[in-house]
């Protein structure tokens, strides 16, 4: 048992009633699942999946999107306002739950958006939307860039004391933008985006937060600069948390030389410096989360010309077991970091407890302790395997880390006492 | 030779080899029967998604010189505008089974992309801002023409670097060769990170002018000014233009050339683009064999032998 909340681990039984644990370390009576080797963990928590439904069910649906979900050990994701039309009023927020709770295998937490239509213009009806359900407002990939409607939202968020998730990036400066601007970008002939679009944003809005002593939420950083901005602005004692993907932490612009369109995310891949910077974030704690950034899209519009085809990769399967292969030592004690970023207890809580107290997700990257919610992934720290966009549940095979070996893998995930992945069978 | 996709695929031998053949071939222009049978049967299409009269024309003579059967595929007015994709119509030449395709489009890497979908060799003839290869190799022919060598010239490259494939080409190819290269233009229009291309930086044209051997002018679009590289086209031309008092700067034996279409009065005073030292015309003429040169090594080169040796048909 690798405990996220508490860091502790320990070897024993972990009995479920109903829906809660009701003790850890007691003989159970009733039904007995053999974990030998496996690890016990609280259920992963995504903080960006986009899971298109309504409106493009041909990249993925609510029900193949958990499904992936449960899969690789979520029992809790955040629905991105990424539905056309946009998820901007109470209606589809609504809309979303029903069909999470009708097909969903996993808790759905809907991110609203902070403005109508995601435009940037207009603040959305935040109140609705929080009374259905919303603790976190986000316009997704399109940034909120002017600063006055920016800080009217963080002021009126206050209200729930909500959080607001702006993605950071200067749009004046990256009109066209085609992946990071560098001597790669220079050699492809790709328009670049540079640092500064994503780190002028990310220090105006801690500036913007901390004057309305409002809660801000950094979404997949990728630049050195921004993790030392929201390191700084944290000492400070302004109320912000981040995330960083693994795609950010893992592939630098290299990966672009054959203008293979798997790896054309926002933002985009940068460089092995950049890498380097993230993975200090997440070792002093500037870092609260490990977000999957999970964005399907069908076969056919990433087959296009590169500067054609839309930014994303799904990650919901492949986050916990790259973040394993390649952030934490394998011979390391689960508490220790060895040769590795991460131990894997702090790789864990990243995944979960952190995530789950970044945004507000209740119920989910609890202690695993008496009376907690039973929300439990059991995976196997040592399978090998390689990814292989054709064999995930997802319903769109863009994935950037296609052809890696990666390690550990979900056995199963239980949601409340249930199982959602029984012996790795999507339930 | 394999696709020809960028200059950065090609080493020295293979670079003398294009241009070798492309010296040879250059005699059929003058025949009285401008036509070899190499390419009889052979199917090429010319897929331009990009408008480009002056290139496409070139292929296309290239390629009849050669006697090969020749398509012309437009995405203007074509199923591209109705929305096909580049990979379906990939799908459909390959079904047809045509032998090479000569691709030039708006997008970097598109001719990348094409050699995952078909088995026809892919000819780039003009990718986005990346590469423009059979551009390079028809420059360093027309440079090696004239001053008889490429290694050791002195060579500025002047105006809109980093929106240009034939700029990045051309480094490469010189670079390649052994040329030294100078890229002159006001910052807003260097690439970035310019430094990890092995070239120098300036941005004063008058202080080197004395000391080149060519001096190869880059079109600057209007819209350059619109986007703020730079105040107006009158202050671009005062700082970066070639008129016809720099071009007597020159050593005598310098040459300035052009990629075209020229902006007369911009980067180019009309003048200079008529005096002697401008070879402007000649990369036109060179252009036709070095892409004969290239379609032949790509397609024929192996079955029969070298092309002199074909009597006119």
């Amino acid at each position: 048992m690798v405990d996220p909340v508490r860091g502790t681990t320990q070897t024993g039984n972990v009995v479920v009633e109903g829906e809660t644990i009701r003790s850890v370390g007691e003989e159970s009576a009733g039904l007995r699942i053999e974990c030998e080797g496996l690890v016990c963990t609280s259920g992963l928590v995504d903080l960006s999946s986009h899971l298109r439904q309504p409106g493009r069910e041909d990249s993925e649906i609510i029900a193949t999107g958990t499904a992936a979900a449960a899969a690789g050990g979520y029992t809790a994701v955040s629905a991105m306002p990424t539905t056309e039309p946009a998820m901007d009023h109470a209606g589809i927020v609504e809309q979303v739950l029903r069909l999470a709770r009708e097909t969903g295998r996993c808790d759905v937490f809907p991110v609203g958006a902070i403005t109508k239509g995601r435009a940037g213009h207009e603040l959305a009806e935040m109140g609705a939307m929080h009374e259905a359900g919303v603790r976190t407002f986000s316009d997704a990939h399109h940034a909120v860039v002017s600063s006055q409607v920016m800080r009217r939202a963080l002021i009126y968020a206050r209200t729930w004391d909500a959080i607001v998730a702006n993605h950071p990036e200067d749009t004046s400066l990256t009109e066209g933008a085609q992946m990071h601007e560098g001597a790669m970008s220079s050699r492809l002939g790709l328009k670049g985006s540079p640092r500064e679009a994503e780190e002028i944003i990310v220090a105006r809005d801690l500036i913007l937060a901390e004057r309305a002593g409002a809660r801000l939420h950094v979404p997949h950083l990728s630049t050195r600069r921004a993790v030392e901005l929201v390191r700084d602005a944290k000492a400070r004692g302004v109320r912000v948390t981040c995330d960083v993907t693994p795609h950010h932490l893992v592939l630098d612009d290299s990966n672009l030389v054959d203008y293979d369109t798997r790896f054309k995310v926002v933002p985009p891949l940068r460089t092995p410096d950049d890498i380097a910077a993230l993975r200090e974030g997440l070792q002093d704690g500037t870092i609260d989360a490990i977000t999957s950034d999970h964005a399907p899209h069908p076969p056919d519009d990433k087959d296009h010309e590169w500067s054609y085809a839309p930014a994303g990769t799904v990650g919901l399967e492949t986050t916990l077991s790259v973040v394993l292969a390649e952030l934490v030592d394998p011979d390391a004690c689960p508490d220790t970091r060895g040769n590795g970023t991460l131990s894997m207890a702090e790789a864990l809580a990243l995944l979960s407890s952190g995530p789950a107290r970044a945004r507000d997700i209740e119920g989910h990257g609890r202690p695993i302790a008496a009376g907690e919610p039973a929300n439990l992934l059991l995976f196997d720290p040592g399978v090998i395997w390689q990814v292989v966009g054709d064999e995930l549940r997802t319903r769109s095979r863009n994935t950037a880390f296609e052809g890696h070996e990666v390690r550990g893998r979900a056995v199963h995930t239980v949601l409340r006492g249930k199982f959602t992945l029984n012996d790795g069978k999507v339930v | 030779m394999d696709d020809l996709l960028s200059i950065e695929d090609l080493d020295a031998g293979m670079i003398t080899r294009i241009l070798d053949t492309a010296e040879e071939l250059k005699d059929i222009a003058v025949r009285p029967i401008k036509k070899v049978p190499v390419l009889r049967g052979r199917t090429v299409c010319n897929l331009f998604y990009e408008d480009s009269t002056r290139t496409r024309i070139s292929f296309e003579v290239a390629e009849k010189r050669l006697s090969a059967d020749v398509i012309n595929f437009s995405a203007k007015g074509s199923s591209v505008s109705k929305g096909e994709s580049l990979k379906d119509t990939a799908l459909t030449l390959q079904a047809m089974g045509v032998d090479a395709i000569v691709i030039r489009h708006s997008s970097s890497g598109a001719p990348r992309r094409l050699t995952e979908w078909v088995d026809a060799k892919v000819l780039n003839a003009g990718d986005g801002w990346h590469q423009h290869p059979t551009q390079a190799l028809l420059d360093l022919f027309t440079i090696r023409e004239r001053m008889g060598r490429l290694e050791g010239l002195n060579v500025a490259i002047c105006g809109d670097v980093v929106h240009s494939r034939v700029a990045r080409s051309l480094v490469q190819g010189l670079r390649i060769m052994g040329a030294e290269v100078t890229l002159v233009g006001p910052p807003t229009l260097m690439p970035s990170h310019v430094e990890s291309w092995d070239v120098a930086v300036s941005h004063d044209l008058d202080g080197m002018l004395a000391d080149l051997d060519v001096c190869y002018l880059l079109r600057v679009q209007n819209e350059r000014m619109a986007e703020q590289f730079f105040p107006s086209v009158r202050e671009y031309a005062r700082i970066w233009g070639m008129d016809i008092d720099r071009l007597e700067v020159m050593p005598d034996h310098a040459i300035v050339m052009h990629p075209g279409p020229m902006n007369r009065g911009v980067e180019i005073s009309a003048d200079v683009a008529d005096a002697d030292q401008a070879v402007i015309v000649d990369q036109v003429t060179n252009g036709v064999a070095v892409r004969m040169a290239c379609l032949y090594l790509m397609l024929g080169g192996e079955q029969t032998g070298a092309a002199t040796e074909v009597t006119p048909a």
